[in-house]
């Protein structure tokens, strides 16, 4: 499964709080996105637009249990490739269904802006401008079923164990 | 080849002789602990019609004790009808309430050689009691409340072998930090902490160490057993425990020497924890507006001890405000039959309702635009406690005390 987005460009230990500030837990799920990065980026959680890519840093999404991964979603992310990313935040991306995964040197792989063109399954990445390709590391098939499924709610009501 | 304490217990948890590293294994848990905030409807969870086994669950209210919101106070009745609802056995509501760690602790959950499945970040805490215990998040404790199973990769393993003995005035917390600041994070790698200098740590600073190994963005982070966990668990433990050893011949990607005795008391600074850290004859002097003194890091009742000692005579700066909240009900009942709220209330210390309360900035005591707190608890993130314009350092129990009553950050070892 290939995804084409622009790219949004972060550093190093973005975490959960900057993703999902406290104050969001005071708003109805619809409305919580809107305060992404509220404090170290205001006014940019209202630019993304959806299919839009985010690169990160190292450590992204170090924290909290919050659901942080959720509220990229919401934002209309399409996917999220980092440095290295924190493993609670990894199992949030996978459990509630964003395509995520880590790769050393994306970060210098982009430019703000650029277009990246992602297969998830495969767990690569590339820059449309150039062509320049990396890969990042692999995530179990299963994990990857589980990500594009929708995560944990879909299996979960499918099982009838919630409505 | 031999395997680690963790993958012992991912082994016996999944019906394997052997686990290596690299493997996605599936594990059953032998407990599960959820916590209030996620019943909340800022969370949008749906809540489970069936569970796996109502008596290998506990519920525990922590985060928004008392209710602080009507959003709050709503989800924590949504918490109480599902508990009604499924028979949950083991459940701490407002009075038997503590931040889930400690309790876990306290009521002997968190048991040697066993998996301990809880959604909180914090949940590595519980590796001081040589279980293997890892924050999970909201989504996937639905699904464990649900199966009773998930899923783990099994990490690579750095081993940090203790030696010596912390000298005095420099506490758990400095050895944490050091750690912070001199080998930053972990990602996707277990810890395990072991060695002669064990002996001098006792429980509740293991528990410290653990808990802020979370910080270190460590997967798992174990503690070796010794007869100071089996003497902490006699009377506790929810059922008979085997403690698990790394084998002699287990593979780390790198074994560590901490020399304890070489540790200075350790500040970190805004807003991250790895490679952020600085001794605080460095930062003496930086004032302060707030001091804290709890969370599942540092609220225990050594931790309040230590703070009593302190202030016991003395006053809390008038441009500060010092906010003590014990991590459980049962460590705020030591702290009355010790006279220490007294000590505290004297100094002109707040103490408050054992609650996650100031530490994830959910109520009592928020830190506004401009303003500066030193803290004991968890996490220095921007926002993390309040404002996004206010600036977060973090400190053992008996620096943010000295520093509270200097009104700026001091090394305690001053003021003995």
């Amino acid at each position: 499964m290939t995804m084409r987005g622009r790219v949004w460009k972060f550093g190093d230990n973005i975490n959960t709080d900057l993703i999902m500030p406290n104050v969001a837990y005071e708003y109805p799920p619809q409305e919580q996105p809107k305060f992404v990065f509220s404090a170290n980026r205001p006014g940019w959680s209202a630019e993304v637009k959806k299919g839009d890519v985010l690169i990160g840093g190292s450590n992204f999404g170090t924290g909290s249990s919050r659901p942080a991964a959720k509220q990229l979603l919401g934002l209309g992310l399409a996917a999220l490739v980092a440095e290295s990313i924190n493993g609670l935040f990894l199992r949030n991306c996978v459990n509630y269904g964003l395509p995520a995964f880590s790769c050393p040197g994306v970060s210098a792989l982009f430019d703000e802006g650029d277009t990246a063109v992602i297969d998830y399954v495969e767990q690569a990445i590339a820059n449309e401008k150039d062509n320049r390709t990396l890969s990042g590391s692999r995530l179990p098939p299963s994990l990857v079923k589980l990500t594009l499924s929708g995560g944990i709610v879909p299996l979960l009501r499918q099982e009838g164990f919630i409505q | 080849m031999g395997m680690t304490m963790v993958q012992k217990i991912m082994a016996r948890c999944s019906g394997r002789p052997q686990v290596t590293v690299g493997e996605i294994v599936s594990c059953r848990v032998d407990w599960a602990v959820e916590f209030d905030l996620p019943f909340a409807r800022s969370h949008n969870r749906p809540v489970p019609l069936k569970v796996w086994d109502p008596s290998r669950i506990a519920l525990i209210f922590d985060h928004l004790v008392p209710a602080p919101t009507i959003v709050m106070a709503d989800g924590l009745k949504v918490a109480r009808d599902f508990a009604k609802a499924q028979g949950i056995k083991h459940f701490y509501p407002e009075g038997r309430h503590g931040i889930c760690h400690q309790v876990i602790a306290e009521m002997g959950f968190a048991l040697p050689g066993g998996l301990l499945a809880c959604g909180d970040s914090h949940t590595s805490a519980s590796g001081a009691f040589n279980c293997a215990a890892r924050g999970l998040g909201a989504m996937e404790m639905l699904y464990i409340l649900c199966k009773g199973e998930t899923w783990f990769e099994v990490c690579p393993t750095i081993r940090y072998v203790l030696e010596g003995k912390m000298p005095e005035g420099v506490y758990p917390r400095d050895v944490i930090h050091h750690v912070a600041g001199v080998y930053g994070e972990h990602i996707n790698q277990n810890v395990e902490y072991a060695g002669p200098g064990l002996k001098h740590l006792d429980i509740a600073a293991r528990q410290t160490i653990a808990t802020m190994s979370t910080e270190l963005s460590a997967e798992f982070a174990t503690f070796e057993f010794d007869e100071q966990t089996e003497s902490y668990l006699k009377g506790r433990a929810k059922e008979p425990y085997s403690p698990v050893y790394s084998d002699k011949d287990a593979r780390f990607v790198d074994v560590r020497t901490i020399h304890l005795d070489q540790i200075e008391p350790q500040i970190v600074m805004p807003h991250f924890v790895p490679h952020n850290v600085r001794a605080v004859t460095e930062v003496a002097g930086l004032k302060i507006d707030q001091a804290f003194i709890g969370s599942c890091a540092n609220g225990r009742i050594e931790d309040l001890r230590i703070a009593a000692q302190i202030l016991k005579g003395r006053s809390v700066h008038s441009d500060c405000r010092l906010i003590i909240t014990p991590a459980s009900t049962q460590v705020a009942i030591h702290a009355a039959r010790e006279g220490l709220i007294e000590i505290f209330l004297e100094a002109g210390a707040v103490f408050t309702n054992s609650t996650c309360g100031a530490c994830n900035g959910g109520h009592m005591g928020l830190i506004g635009a401009g303003e500066r707190c030193l803290t004991s608890s968890t996490r220095n993130f921007r926002g993390r406690m309040g404002s996004k314009d206010a600036e977060i350092l973090m400190a053992s129990p008996a620096t943010v005390a000295a520093s509270a009553i200097m009104g700026a950050v001091t090394d305690a070892r001053t003021l003995f």
